[in-house]
């Protein structure tokens, strides 16, 4: 009788079987299906059809992520995935030097030769084709509209690589100003690819025959087109195998040989056994609803908060717009004079916001036509500037303005909102009816209402379906209350534990929910959050969602009928409110021109400073709107051809980060005797450069530094980078050696410091670990820094024992005599008192002269390597151009220690605490705290800078930056900020 | 409720009437050097508490006590008190939390200040908290020993090292099931009558190595792990979803560097600072005195394991600094700092190329000396099979064991490979 080798491989969105035949090794049966989150039935169904063709003894082996606890329990053979690959690898294809394969959620490398080693993404990494996945329904494409316009791209955007929530924060924008699909599907497949090289390699070089499997390697051609000519591969040496998506399944059916044998039936009952067996074990969440009359009354609790409609058709008179330009939704309202509802529009945009914006528009104005006049226009969200420029409407407003308008109107004493839409979660507090503080979510948490729906499509519902069936989940289960990535692989072991769609619909709820409560607002208490809670955004209309909130916070709250148009009611009140006189009109284009509108995009680089923003221009076209240009991506005024910036908004010389920017950048190289050294100008360099490259330079070398960080910067180091979780100012440090070796530097000065200079203003002094010791790092993972010298010393400038240190180490590495280097060190320590008094002043006169000029200063405070244009994305001339005065931390000078709740012993941090607690003090100085992603340390200073603003009844404002390049939330905040503190 | 009285900085102190009246609730960690700690506390009249709960609920307690962002380990412990002060078992007005504090410039040194605010946000403000350090930060006048305790505390580590070591080496190889447990019962037991005396160390060593190696093992090749990383996460269950167990049920040894080579190193980075920077010269007595109270004790119980041939014998402190010194200079020392660095080349060096490497998702130290260097070892020593772990509230326990299970196929085919 012939004998089988059956592979199974469940992954985390697909299932693989092969079989073959035990004798001859070819393959006589396979099948690749998704699994919708059903991965145990479906692959028992695709067992029992391979039973068909496998009709005699087997021997069996498991392999995938979702396959793990299915054999344990069923007491089957388990493969690990990336030891199967290389099995099948090695013995289906012999001679292949390196292997890529990306899986729904998981990406490898293989190095078969020249030392054997296998890795797997980080558990941050987020998936690849899952990712793919996710970014296809972003852009509204199926995966092979996706491919096919990858192939007609002009130019690649960067993308962040590292997780599918930044990819999207980056990709978001792009398409709200108006970049081309064609461009961005191939950038996406681009950003994979510098993932795997940067994320997975990790500087070991892809070379030889490299093979590629999985299945979105074998099914999108265009991914693959990226890769060899990112690895410079021809055809000899890229191997795309027949079946590479069934390479894990071949690998564990080979492995299988020799164990025990089985009949497939026999099997199957195995399965079916461990399934009943294991079926209750799992802890649950309790349901959302117990009954359905539970939730008849709570839709009829939830059904009175409404809003008048009248007719359009018959409506004669004025009206009022508002709309709601959103990062995935785009909303209108059009109101009468009673705040009566005429028309509404809730629509997916798509990416593309101007088409969807100007069919309505010409809708409207045919409908209107003659009956109703639209009195005045507001436009608010993500989209608003574009919109506004386009369509010429009256008012442009902040989102927070928008909904906090809107929310009143439903409950006039509300004091608290939170808003989940599909991109972005606001909350914000309301005292008094200003707003006292404002809560976004960080890049990282994105986990809103667009990820619910991805999920929902992913498995095969619609959001609403997908919403319905977790109502009456009888036990949702627990995903944790991270990112969507660890939400997705929560997901994956849920799925693992045989879980039901219904539950895992109700535990994301649950789990959006939790994401807002405590990451996003950090309470634990529903009176923190106030007595009149409005909740809006699209999500909230998910019954699922406004349950799960109401049960976490045990407190009822008010969602309007409108809850996802409130952005666009609150606009179209604004307008109403805004309106001159009562037979105004509005300036929103004409029924002829907005037929005639059309728009062109194209992308430019802005080259007018160090931030060489990647603009997009577009141009309209049609009516009276011809040629008229709309400039977007931007962080300043400058390629807006405004100099020095807008009215009101100050230059660079209100700008400490300008200046200080300016003092470093003028340690310049002088001719000396001793050759060249290099200082990377990263992490603390960006405080002590005027120490060292005074230090050296006097000591005759010609010193020269890396220059200010790029994103170009960062990608010619990102090969290097072992830890991914590590903050973006760290990773930069890599580029920063890649520079100066570029330069032909061969002796590279940064010495490791524990500790920082004592200003006194707290219980220690030390640098975080990062800082301290990053170039112990980089000498360990950069591999051409073995062949020159790289000197990291602890020579601590703080320390009594410097000079004599210092003498002695320069006279044992260099020969230079101890009267040289002690001359050298008074210099050095005058240079870095001359810059820190520089600073100081540059503080005491830029305060001065806000309060005489009556102007709002901001403390944008984090730390010194903030002031690099790559990292802070040019958030202070966003400040700048908004009219602010803009001071770092260290431009105060060091006062007492003031007293905190935490143990201070950090240099940058005292000057943090110090900071909030100057500007606690006073009116008109507001402080932002600037937090890199990764930063371990501010999850402690951001806590307590808080409590110190808090107190003395400012608003804490917080802006975590990372590699993304988004503004828009910031600007959000930051416009929020000013918006109620000027109130 | 007994009086709150504050010191000058405006910390409430643990009292002297507060020893008599307040349960003490403790952390775990370790769970032999825990018990001995909390019997020594008991003979002292201390009411304690071991907390030994792994309820999921920790988690989200944590998550809701204290910042999202803070690792992991303070998160648990954090959460894990919290847990215990709602079940109710306890009087609010008479319980007290014993937190540890390292002092280094990591973000450890902070967890004690964590806690006082979770307390702080629920309303708890008058629940003491107790720093347990070894630097003789935060005194409480209710929580002082005479010498003698002190010397039994010290005992603590190296016996509870020698213990958790035999019973690491003979558990996965015992004939009957249980033994080795039941042998650190016993020796548990036996240490705590004779109060952890460290006067007859040499032969209450050797006594207890001798003990072990009677148990009946039959020594056949097995997968042998080594589980280094941050200390919370390298050594508590609740912090790596059990790591050990899942080993042991993958029918592998588990080799955990013990406690000894951390509190040498606590003292030994002090000196290492004080020499360099001219510091608080004082202090480094103590430092000095730290170092060589335990390297003695390790020097002793590596010669009682030596006595057993079939030991692995764990390297002394030097040795693994030697190792360590030609991937990271001896001032790295946040955090683990090179002892991390130093664990992982020393247990390649014993043969073990097998290494987990266990952090808190984003811890600052690891970054550097843990997932940094890893890198820079395999350069030298290109077939150690290292795998890096991080753990956090969201990180899901498929993704962890897939990866571990990677690094146990390989090292099962090398197994397989050296016994062919």
């Amino acid at each position: 009788m012939t004998k089988f080798h059956i592979g199974v491989d469940v992954g985390s969105t697909t299932v693989k079987v092969v079989v073959l035949d035990a004798a001859t090794g070819e393959t006589v049966w396979r099948e690749y299906r998704r699994h919708h989150a059903k991965s145990r039935e479906t692959a028992a169904e695709m067992l029992r059809r391979a039973a068909a063709a496998a009709d005699g003894p087997v021997t069996l082996a498991f392999s995938g992520s979702a396959a793990l606890k299915l054999t344990a329990a069923a007491a089957l053979p388990f493969v690990q995935e990336v030891f199967a690959t290389r099995l099948a690898v090695q013995e289906r294809l012999g001679d292949v030097d390196a292997v890529v394969e990306l899986g729904g959620e998981d990406a490898k490398i293989l190095f078969l030769t020249g030392g054997m080693e296998e890795r797997m993404n980080g558990s941050c990494a987020g998936g690849t084709g899952a990712f793919i996945d996710q970014m296809a329904a972003l852009l509204s494409l199926s995966l092979e509209e996706l491919d096919a316009l990858s192939f007609r791209h002009k130019q690649i955007y960067p993308i962040a690589s590292r997780c599918g929530v930044f990819a999207k924060s980056d990709i978001q924008p792009l398409l709200n100003q108006g970049a081309v699909k064609e461009d961005i599907a191939a950038s996406i497949y681009q950003s994979i690819v510098s993932q795997t090289i940067a994320g997975l390699a990790q500087g070991r070089e892809i070379k030889g025959r490299v093979c590629f499997l999985g299945g979105p390697l074998t099914f999108l051609k265009g991914l693959r087109v990226r890769f060899t000519e990112t690895l410079g591969l021809d055809e000899n040496h890229a191997v795309f195998p027949d079946q590479a998506e069934y390479y894990v399944a071949i690998g564990a059916a080979l492995r299988s040989r020799g164990t025990e044998e089985h009949t497939l039936p026999g099997v199957l009952e195995r399965l079916e056994h461990a399934r009943r067996q294991e079926g209750e074990e799992q802890e649950a969440l309790p349901p959302l609803f117990s009954s359905e009359e539970e939730y008849e009354t709570f839709r009829a609790r939830h059904a009175k908060a409404t809003v008048p409609a009248a007719d359009l058709e018959s409506y004669e008179g004025g009206a009022w717009l508002g709309i709601d330009a959103g990062s995935t939704t785009t909303k209108l309202v059009l109101m009468d004079g009673n705040g009566r509802l005429l028309y509404s529009y809730y629509a997916p945009n798509n990416g593309e916001p101007l088409p969807v914006v100007r069919a309505q528009l010409i809708a409207l104005r045919e409908r209107c036509a003659g009956r109703v006049t639209i009195r005045g226009t507001a436009v608010t969200g993500y989209g608003e500037e574009l919109l506004k420029n386009a369509f010429a409407a009256d008012h442009g407003i902040v989102e927070t303005t928008a909904h906090h308008t809107a929310a009143r109107a439903f409950d006039p004493a509300v004091d608290f909102i939170i808003d989940i839409g599909g991109q972005d979660m606001k909350c914000f507090r309301l005292r008094r009816g200003v707003v006292d503080s404002i809560l976004l979510n960080e890049a990282c948490s994105s986990g809103c209402g667009s990820f619910i729906e991805t999920f929902a499509g992913a498995l095969g519902y619609s959001a609403a379906e997908f919403a319905k069936l977790g109502l009456f989940a009888k036990r949702p289960v627990s995903l944790g209350s991270r990112c969507t990535v660890f939400m997705n692989s929560s997901v994956k072991q849920a799925q693992n534990d045989g879980a039901g769609v219904d539950d895992i619909s109700a535990g994301l709820s649950v789990s959006v929910v939790k994401n807002a409560v405590y990451k996003v607002i950090r309470t634990r208490n529903a009176k923190d959050l106030g007595e009149h809670i409005v909740v809006q955004g699209g999500t909230f209309l998910n019954d699922a969602i406004l349950r799960a909130f109401e049960l976490e916070i045990g407190h009822s709250v008010t969602r309007p009928a409108l809850a996802g148009l409130m952005g666009a009611y609150g606009a179209a009140l604004y307008a109403r409110e805004h309106t001159a006189g009562a037979d105004a009109e509005s300036t929103l284009l004409s029924l002829e021109d907005l037929r005639a509108f059309s728009c062109e995009s194209k992308s430019a680089r802005c080259g007018r400073c160090q931030n060489r923003c990647r603009l997009t221009v577009s141009t309209f076209r049609g009516g009276s709107q011809e040629g008229k240009k709309y400039i977007s991506g931007n962080r300043c005024e400058a390629p807006l051809g405004l100099p020095g910036g807008p009215a009101g908004g100050g230059g660079p010389a209100d700008d400490a980060y300008e200046y200080k920017k300016d003092l470093l950048l003028a340690c310049a190289p002088r001719p000396g005797k001793r050759g060249k050294v290099g200082l990377p100008l990263g992490l603390g360099m960006y405080e002590l450069l005027p120490f060292w490259h005074t230090l050296l330079t006097e000591l005759g070398f010609e010193v020269h530094h890396s220059g200010l960080s790029s994103r170009e910067l960062y990608l010619t180091g990102q090969h290097t980078i072992p830890s991914d979780t590590v903050c973006y100012p760290a990773k930069l440090t890599h580029g920063h050696i890649e520079a100066l070796l570029a330069q032909g530097i061969d002796t590279i000065f940064y010495p490791c410091l524990p500790y920082n200079f004592d200003q006194g203003m707290g219980d220690n002094h030390y640098n975080c670990p990062v800082v301290a010791f990053y170039p112990e790092l980089l000498t360990a993972n950069i591999p051409q820094l073995g062949k020159i010298r790289c000197l990291t010393p602890y020579l601590a400038p703080h320390a009594k024992t410097f000079p004599g240190r210092a003498a002695k180490y320069f006279r044992e590495e260099f020969g230079i005599r101890s009267g040289e280097t002690k001359a050298a060190v008074r210099k050095a320590y005058e240079a870095y008192a001359a810059y820190q008094e520089a600073v100081w002043s540059f503080g005491d006169q830029a305060l001065a002269r806000a309060a005489d000029e009556g102007r709002e200063t901001v403390i944008l405070a984090g730390r010194p390597y903030h002031i690099d244009p790559e990292v802070n994305h040019g958030i202070h001339k966003l400040l700048r151009s908004l009219g602010c005065v803009v001071l770092s931390e260290d431009c105060l000078r060091p006062g007492e220690k003031v007293p905190v709740k935490v143990l201070n012993q950090w240099t940058y941090h005292s000057r943090l605490y110090a900071a909030a607690t100057f500007a606690a003090a006073r009116d008109r100085v507001q402080l932002v705290q600037l937090i890199s992603f990764g930063c371990g340390l501010d999850a402690i200073t951001s806590d307590e800078v808080k409590d110190i603003l808090e107190r003395e009844g400012k608003i804490y404002t917080l802006i975590k930056i990372d590699e993304i390049n988004n503004l828009g939330a910031a600007k959000i905040r930051l416009r929020s900020l000013l918006e109620a503190v000027r109130a | 409720m007994a009086e709150l009285i504050y010191d000058e900085t405006g910390r409430l102190l643990f009292t002297e009437e507060m020893r008599r009246e307040y349960t003490i609730l403790v952390p775990m960690m370790l769970p032999v050097h825990m018990t001995f700690l909390v019997k020594i506390l008991r003979e002292q009249g201390f009411r304690v508490e071991l907390l030994t709960s792994t309820s999921p609920a920790i988690t989200d307690l944590g998550l809701q006590s204290v910042h999202n962002d803070t690792c992991y380990p303070a998160l648990l412990v954090i959460g894990q008190m919290m847990e215990a002060l709602e079940s109710g078992k306890y009087d609010m007005d008479k319980v007290a939390l014993i937190i540890t504090q390292t002092g280094g410039g990591c973000r450890a040194s902070n967890y004690i200040h964590l806690l006082r605010k979770a307390l702080q946000k629920r309303g708890w403000s008058h629940i003491p908290v107790i720093s347990f350090n070894l630097a003789g930060m935060e005194k409480n006048p209710g929580f002082r020993f005479s010498p003698k305790v002190y010397l039994e505390m010290l005992g603590i580590v190296v016996y509870a090292d020698l213990i958790m070591n035999l019973a690491n080496q003979t558990r996965p190889y015992e004939l009957r099931a249980g033994d080795a447990d039941a042998m650190i019962e016993r020796w548990t037991q036996r240490l705590l009558e004779q109060k952890l005396s460290v006067r007859r160390l040499s032969r209450t060593l050797a006594a207890i190595t001798a003990d072990f190696a009677a148990i009946p093992v039959r020594r056949e090749p097995k997968v042998t792990v080594g589980v280094v990383g941050e200390i919370y996460i390298k050594y508590a269950a609740l912090g790596n979803n059990n790591l050990e167990q899942l080993l042991a049920d993958e029918g592998c040894e588990v080799v955990v560097p013990g406690l000894l080579d951390f509190v040498i190193f606590m003292g030994d980075h002090h000196l290492v600072d004080t020499r360099r920077y001219r510091i608080k010269w004082k202090k480094g007595l103590v430092s000095a005195l730290i170092k060589v109270i335990f390297s003695f004790f390790q020097r002793r119980l590596i010669r009682a394991i030596r006595q057993v041939p079939s030991y692995r014998v764990p390297a002394d402190f030097g040795i693994i600094k030697r190792l360590a010194g030609d991937y990271v200079s001896d001032g790295n020392k946040m955090g683990e700092g090179w002892l991390l660095t130093g664990e992982i080349v020393e247990l390649i060096h014993a043969g073990i190329g097998n290494i987990i490497c266990t952090q808190p998702f984003g811890c600052l130290p690891n970054h550097i000396v843990g997932k940094g260097m890893i890198r820079a070892i395999r350069g030298d020593h290109p077939d150690a099979n290292i795998v890096c772990v991080d753990y956090d509230p969201g990180a899901t326990r498929t993704n962890q064991e897939n990866r571990i299970k990677l690094m146990l196929s390989v090292a099962r085919e090398r197994l397989t490979e050296k016994s062919a």
